[in-house]
C-alpha cells in the first residue's frame, strides 16, 4: 500500500511514458482511460486489490485485454501483463537461488566445522583466509573476474546462452551450465559469512557444560560434534538461512545483471531505472516482501522445532 | 579397617601452560576411595578440586594439558591407569565405572533434547536394548531420584525443570549404568539452601543404594562435617591436610586447616564478633615460590627454626595416626597453635 502511495504522489505522469516522443495529449489521454490511471487514486487503488483476485479488464470493445487474476497490473512500456513478466523471470531467480543456496550453505557449513575441529591449524587458517577474500570482494568484481577469465576465455559458457532462459526439464546440462558460474559467484560471498559463523558457533558451543556432561556420559567425539555441538551451534544457522534465502528471491540484482539472467532483480531494475515501470515495481516489491515475510514466519516455525525453549506451550 | 580402594591416585600432577608460564593447577595429589566410602575435598576456589577429578575422568584437553602420575580404577577385570590409558579405554570407563555430576544444573543438561533423549542416550551407550528398555530404565532412574511423575515428566525438557530437578535427573544420568565411583563437583553450590541438603541426602542415598566410592567437591565445610568419611584438603593444588572427617574437624593439623575452620562463623555465641578471615590471598600457580605455598598467610612460619618454611616444601606427614598433614610444625607445636587459634 504504502508503495501504492509512493507512485501515486511521483512527479512522473504513467501514461506520458506509454508512447514515445510523437505523442499527442489525445493518445496519452486515450491511454490513461484505458489504464484506468484517470480515475482517482482511491479507486485504483481498490480495482489494483480487485484484480489480484480476480483478474482484470482494460479498455473497451476491439482493444479490450485481460490480465488473469492475480492481476498486478499492466506493463504499458512492454505490452504485457505484469503477472506475465513475473512468471517468466521468477523460474530464473528460482533457480539461480536454490542453487547458491545449496553452494553456500554445504561450502560455508562444511568449511566452518572443518575449522573449528582444527582450531587454529593450517585448516583453520586457510578458512580464515577464504572467510576475508569472499566477504572483502564484492560482487560485481568477483562476478565479472569470473565471467570473463574463467567461464567465456575456457569455453564453459556460451555467450550466445547469456539472456535466454534454458528449463532444467528440457535440457538439464545446458541449464546447469548457465547456472553454475552465477552460484559460484553469488555462493562465495554467502559461504564465506557462513563459514566464519558456523565456526564460532561450534567453538563456542564446544565450551558449553552440556558438551562437557556428554563426554563425561562416555560420548565418542564423533557423536558429541554431531548430536550436541552442531545442534546447538547450526540452530541459528538455519535462522538466517531461511532470511537469506528469502532475499535472494526477491532478485540477486548484480549477478543477474552481470550475467544477463532475466530474472526478478534485473526486471526491477530496469523497471525502476529505465521505464518507471510503476506496475511492475509494484508486483516485484510486493513478491519480495511475501517471501520476506513468509520466510519469517517459516523460520520461526522452524526454530520452535529446532529449540523446544521457544515452543508455545 | 577399609577395603581395598577402588581410586587410587598416585603423585598426580596437572599443568596448564599458557603464554605467562605453567600454570602447575595440581601438584603431587596421591589420595585413594573405596567403594563405600565417602572422600571430600575441600578447598578454597582454585586450589585444583576441580582440576584433579577432571583429569582423573579423562575431560582434560590432552593436547593443552600436561598430565603426570597415575590414577588407578581398580575394575573387576584388572586395575586401570587412567592417566595412561588410551582416550578410547578411558572413553569406555566414563559413564559406566566413573560418572561425574556438575556444578551447575542449568547448563549441564543439553537444551534441546528431551530428558528421556538424554537418560536413553547414556542408558544405550552400555546396554543393549530397544527405546523402550532404556525409557523404562529412566523412569525407574528417574523415580529412583525422587522426580514425582516421572513417566509423564521424561519427556519434558530439561527448561519445564527447576534447578533441583535438574540436579536430580544429572544424578539419574551419571547413574543410569551403575558406576562404581561418582565424583560430585560442588553438586549443590548454585542451588537454594533448603535444596541443598535434599540433594546432599540424596547423593549419600544413592552411595548406599549403588554402593559407590564418592568423591565430593566443596567448600562447604558444614557438608564435609554431615557426609565425608575422610578429608583432602588443598591449596595451592597440593593437598595439605588429608585424614579422616572427625580428624579434621575436630583436631586440624595444618594451619590453613585451622585458619579455614576458625572462620566458620557460630552461632550462639554471645558477643557479636566480626568473621574471622585468613588474611592475605592464595598464590599465583605459575612459578609458586619456593617453600611451603601457604608462608606467606601463615601466623606460625616463624616458630619453624632455620627459615626452613621458607626454602624447602614440607611433605605431607603423619601427624598422628591415618592423618597427614604438609607442615613443618611438630604434632605438639600444631596442638598448641590449634588452642591459640580457637581460644581468641
Amino acid at each position: 500500500m504504502s508503495v501504492f502511495g509512493i507512485f501515486a504522489v511521483l512527479p512522473v505522469d504513467p501514461a506520458a511514458l506509454t508512447c514515445g516522443k510523437t505523442c499527442t495529449p489525445t493518445i496519452i489521454e486515450a491511454n490513461r482511460h484505458r489504464l484506468g490511471l484517470d480515475v482517482p487514486v482511491q479507486v485504483q487503488y481498490g480495482r489494483f486489490l480487485k484484480g489480484m483476485v480476480v483478474g482484470r479488464h482494460y479498455g473497451e470493445g476491439a482493444a479490450e485485454f485481460k490480465c488473469p487474476a492475480p492481476a498486478f497490473g499492466y506493463s504499458f512500456n512492454r505490452h504485457e501483463c505484469v503477472t506475465k513478466l513475473i512468471g517468466d523471470a521468477f523460474p530464473i531467480t528460482f533457480s539461480l537461488a536454490i542453487g547458491a543456496f545449496i553452494l553456500w550453505i554445504s561450502i560455508g557449513i562444511g568449511l566452518g566445522i572443518v575449522a573449528a575441529r582444527n582450531k587454529n591449524q593450517w585448516q583453520d587458517r586457510l578458512a580464515t583466509a577464504f572467510v576475508l577474500i569472499g566477504t572483502s570482494l564484492p560482487t560485481f568484481i568477483v562476478g565479472i573476474l569470473i565471467l570473463l577469465f574463467v567461464a567465456l576465455k575456457f569455453h564453459l559458457l556460451n555467450p550466445l546462452d547469456l539472456g535466454r532462459w534454458i528449463s532444467p526439464y528440457q535440457d538439464p546440462v545446458g541449464w546447469f551450465k548457465l547456472f553454475i558460474f552465477p552460484w559460484i559467484v553469488l555462493a562465495l560471498l554467502f559461504a564465506a559469512t557462513y563459514t566464519r559463523f558456523t565456526r564460532s558457533n561450534i567453538i563456542e558451543t564446544s565450551s558449553e557444560d552440556y558438551i562437557r556432561t556428554a563426554r563425561a556420559k562416555g560420548l565418542p567425539e564423533r557423536d558429541i560434534l554431531r548430536k550436541h555441538t552442531l545442534r546447538a551451534a547450526l540452530a541459528p544457522i538455519a535462522t538466517i538461512a531461511g532470511l537469506d534465502f528469502a532475499g535472494l528471491l526477491g532478485g540477486a540484482i548484480i549477478t543477474e545483471t552481470i550475467f544477463d539472467l532475466p530474472g526478478l532483480g534485473r526486471l526491477s531494475l530496469k523497471a525502476v531505472l529505465q521505464d518507471y515501470d510503476l506496475p511492475t515495481i509494484l508486483a516485484t516489491t510486493i513478491l519480495a516482501a511475501t517471501f520476506v515475510v513468509v520466510a519469517n514466519l517459516l523460520v520461526d516455525i522452524a526454530y520452535a522445532y529446532l529449540d523446544p525453549r521457544v515452543r508455545v506451550a | 579397617m577399609r577395603s581395598k580402594p577402588f581410586l587410587e591416585v598416585k603423585n598426580l600432577n596437572v599443568a596448564f601452560p599458557t603464554r605467562d608460564g605453567l600454570v602447575q593447577a595440581s601438584n603431587e595429589i596421591s589420595f585413594t576411595v573405596a567403594r563405600g566410602e565417602t572422600l571430600a575435598v575441600v578447598g578454597e576456589s582454585g586450589s585444583g578440586k576441580s582440576v584433579t577429578s577432571l583429569a582423573i575422568m579423562g575431560l582434560h584437553d590432552r593436547k593443552r594439558t600436561q598430565i603426570s602420575g597415575e590414577a588407578f580404577l581398580n575394575l573387576e577385570s584388572g586395575p586401570v591407569d587412567v592417566i595412561s590409558a588410551d582416550e578410547e579405554v578411558v572413553r569406555k570407563l566414563r559413564g559406566k565405572a566413573m560418572s561425574m555430576i556438575f556444578q551447575d544444573p542449568m547448563s549441564a543438561l543439553h537444551p534441546y533434547y528431551s530428558i528421556e533423549n538424554q537418560l536413553v542416550e547414556a542408558w544405550s551407550l552400555y546396554n543393549e536394548g530397544s527405546k523402550e528398555d532404556g525409557k523404562k530404565r529412566a523412569i525407574e532412574m528417574l523415580d529412583l531420584v525422587g522426580i514425582p511423575d516421572a513417566k509423564k515428566r521424561v519427556e519434558e525438557f530439561p527448561h519445564q525443570f527447576s534447578g533441583g530437578m535438574r540436579q536430580r535427573v544429572m544424578i539419574a544420568m551419571a547413574l543410569i549404568n551403575n558406576p562404581s565411583l561418582l565424583i560430585a563437583d560442588e553438586p549443590t553450590t548454585a542451588l537454594d539452601v533448603t535444596v541443598q541438603s535434599q540433594i546432599l541426602q540424596l547423593i549419600r542415598d544413592m552411595q548406599k543404594e549403588f554402593n559407590m566410592a564418592l568423591i565430593l567437591i566443596t567448600h562447604d565445610l558444614g557438608v564435609v562435617a554431615e557426609v565425608a568419611d575422610r578429608v583432602n584438603v588443598m591449596y595451592a593444588g597440593k593437598i595439605v591436610e588429608n585424614g579422616g572427617a572427625e580428624d579434621i574437624y575436630y583436631r586440624p593439623d595444618h594451619p590453613y586447616s585451622i585458619g579455614l575452620l576458625n572462620s566458620i562463623p557460630k552461632i550462639g555465641e554471645l558477643e557479636s564478633k566480626r568473621l574471622v578471615a585468613i588474611p592475605g590471598q592464595p598464590p599465583s600457580l605459575i612459578n609458586l615460590p619456593q617453600g611451603c605455598s601457604f608462608r606467606a598467610r601463615c601466623s606460625f612460619s616463624d616458630r619453624v627454626p632455620n627459615n626452613l618454611c621458607a626454602t624447602t616444601a614440607p611433605s605431607l606427614d603423619e601427624k598422628s595416626s591415618d592423618h597427614f598433614s604438609r607442615c613443618h610444625l611438630t604434632e605438639a607445636e600444631l596442638v598448641e597453635a590449634r588452642k591459640e587459634i580457637g581460644g581468641k
